[in-house]
């Protein structure tokens, strides 16, 4: 059993202003699960990593694997194994000597270290390459056999660092896809680091958003993209960004420029005085149309063709928000051209609260 | 493609880069003369040594050789070869460990006044060697160390070479963090991510100071003299020396050739490192 659980662990960088890198965790990841620590840079995600990894000392609350509360024990008693962003192969020996060098030090004997190397090469594809110094190896090979070193020691957790943030954006989508696959045959435990939510929404079960050093949000992707827990997670997650704007509100709704959205009841009742409210709303929940009573116009700003979708950038004509609306990339419009769209769905809209960002919402069944 | 137009061909002489090519040359030439005017002598005849300042011979002369090869004091050149020898051989071995250990303690382990302590150890590269020489001597005299080769060697075992601890130093805090991490997760302590990790990637750094240690502990001649008197236990150096003062007339014909054996060894040990020392700055292979 290896599941892992952060109970509100905290790591604390002394100095003349202590910083809490990462604040009253807490987080239970399961057995055989693959949970994505997504977040910007500085949020803590590596620290919450490093925590577990022993790497980084905890400072409040208390890490455990399985049942063993892992605090205060050593990396090498904690049976895990970590991947780096920089992979951290060690140049001096080959690739077997890097992937069988956890097991030469706990003396598995020799016949059984060279068996364990050579079943991880075959699985990664690096058969040929066993007798390779990191040097002469190019960026997608040394990441798998900083992979391969972590799987030959079959611990009970993984840890993965950005471990794809050295390779181009090709070899980065095929091995985004290698590693899930390989995670979900294995079935080991997972944790993995990144910051670009892309690989957070298509690689985890879950996904866990920190900001700060606190924890936004853990659910699964689906859950995040359609139910952000408050206006950071909200931003956070899709690309582009979904449209936030803080808007008035008014007893028949928000008023996003001369468009009346409406806000129900219970919505109101539970913002209490406020009289702002920020409303969400994603690029691909906007429609082009040709012209609808209910609809908002926009000035075109900028348009990215991306193939199957353009995004068009542009501002509302009265108040002047600035708003992202995913289109079809056949019939882009053109720049300082005045389009109209819609809201395809009114259950897409997004409410927070002005001040706190949390979400309000009725509670959805 | 890209038309790439000749550069049109230069007729004119660059004087400049003529000018600067001769400077170096004569200056070559003024820093090369001594050892040529050396080597030259040291096949003088014995008239010839002192009376002409001509750079080559007039004829060809071994008798210094054979002068030199007997020795001083009825000591071999081969026993002062090999007592030299041992003597830089101890030290390079003293300097490699104690300088690697105290390099990685300083650049990798945490501990109390680990600041101050790396401070005061740079400020020794400062202290001249004649202040604590006399000190230094009291306790191995006090040792009864004195007329052995251990006050030239013992010191090299105790990092007291600040130069090379730091220079060690320097070169291991470029090797990424993530190295010792990793080792750290596969199992390893502090001396086992030294010896496995650290040491190997050290390995340029260890082997200028070796090289460096090998030449100058050779070339000593001072803290030889002042603590080697039995001519049994003479270095090369201090036999050369005696070739000055020993005898009423001053063989200077042999000590030339001396001079010339006594370079060998360090120009063989230095053509047989000095490849490393480039090779190991390009080993960098952690990134993608």
């Amino acid at each position: 059993m290896s599941r892992v659980t952060y109970h509100d662990a905290a790591r604390v960088f002394s100095g003349s202003s202590p910083v809490r890198a990462v604040d009253g965790l807490r987080l239970t990841v399961d057995d055989g699960e693959f949970l994505v620590l997504v977040g910007p840079s500085g949020s803590g995600k590596s620290t919450a990593l490093r925590m577990l990894a022993g790497l980084e000392e905890i400072d409040e609350g208390s890490v455990h694997i399985g049942e063993t509360d892992v605090t205060s024990m050593p990396p090498k008693a904690r049976d895990i194994a970590m991947v780096f962003q920089s992979y951290a192969l060690y140049p001096h020996m080959t690739v077997a000597e890097n992937m069988g060098f956890a097991l030469k030090l706990r003396r598995v004997p020799k016949k059984e270290v060279r068996e364990r190397v050579v079943e991880a090469a075959e699985l990664l594809d690096l058969t040929d390459y066993l007798d390779r110094k990191p040097r002469a190896l190019s960026g997608g090979q040394r990441q798998r056999v900083a992979m391969g070193r972590a799987i030959v020691r079959e611990p009970s957790v993984f840890l993965m660092d950005e471990p794809l943030s050295n390779l181009d954006a090709k070899l980065r989508v095929e091995t985004r896809a290698n590693i899930a696959a390989l995670q979900r045959r294995l079935g080991t435990t997972t944790i993995y680091v990144t910051h670009d939510q892309t690989e957070a929404m298509t690689m985890g079960h879950r996904v866990a958003v920190l900001a700060g050093g606190v924890l936004q949000q853990c659910d699964t992707p689906r859950e995040l993209y359609e139910h952000p827990a408050n206006a950071f997670v909200a931003g956070f997650i899709g690309s582009p960004a979904m449209n936030l704007e803080t808007v008035p509100l008014t007893s028949e709704g928000a008023r996003l420029d001369d468009l009346t959205l409406p806000v129900s009841r219970e919505v109101t009742a539970s913002l209490g005085e406020s009289s702002e409210v920020t409303v969400g709303i994603r690029p691909e929940s906007l429609r082009l149309v040709s012209d609808e009573p209910e609809s908002l116009a926009l000035r075109v700003e900028l348009v990215e063709e991306l193939g199957a979708d353009c995004l068009i950038h542009g501002r509302t004509a009265v108040d002047g928000k600035r708003l992202i609306v995913r289109a079809d990339g056949r019939r882009p419009p053109s720049l300082g051209e005045t389009v109209r769209v819609v809201i395809r769905d009114p259950g897409e809209i997004h409410l927070f609260d002005a001040a706190s960002g949390a979400r309000v919402e009725r509670p959805h069944p | 493609m890209v038309a790439v137009r000749e550069p049109v061909p230069r007729r004119r002489v660059d004087w400049g880069r003529v000018g600067l090519h001769v400077g170096c040359l004569a200056a070559l030439l003024v820093m090369l003369y001594p050892l040529a005017w050396l080597i030259a002598t040291s096949f003088k005849p014995a008239d010839e040594v002192i009376s002409s300042l001509r750079l080559l011979p007039s004829r060809l002369a071994m008798s210094n050789y054979t002068t030199a090869l007997e020795g001083v004091g009825g000591v071999s050149v081969l026993r002062l070869i090999g007592n030299s020898l041992i003597i830089s051989t101890g030290a390079v071995l003293g300097n490699v460990i104690s300088c690697s250990l105290a390099a990685y303690a300083f650049a990798r382990l945490r501990f109390t006044l680990r600041g101050p302590l790396f401070a005061l150890m740079l400020a020794t590269i400062m202290l001249p060697q004649h202040a604590v020489l006399i000190p230094q001597y009291i306790v191995f005299n006090q040792l009864g160390m004195v007329n052995t080769f251990w006050p030239l060697v013992l010191p090299k075992f105790l990092a007291t070479d600040a130069f090379f601890v730091f220079l060690t130093v320097q070169f291991m805090r470029g090797i990424p963090k993530e190295l010792d991490e990793a080792a750290t997760l596969d199992g390893c302590g502090p001396f086992r991510t030294f010896f496995r990790i650290i040491l190997p990637l050290s390995r340029p750094a260890l082997i200028t100071t070796a090289i460096f240690t090998f030449i100058w502990t050779w070339n000593d001649f001072f803290l030889q003299l002042i603590y080697l008197f039995e001519p049994e236990k003479f270095t090369i150096t201090l036999a050369l020396r005696s070739f000055v003062d020993t005898s009423s007339q001053s063989a200077y014909g042999p000590m030339f050739a001396m001079s010339v054996i006594a370079l060998l060894p360090i120009v063989l040990f230095f053509m047989a490192f000095q490849r490393f020392l480039v090779q190991g700055m390009a080993s960098s292979g952690v990134k993608g």
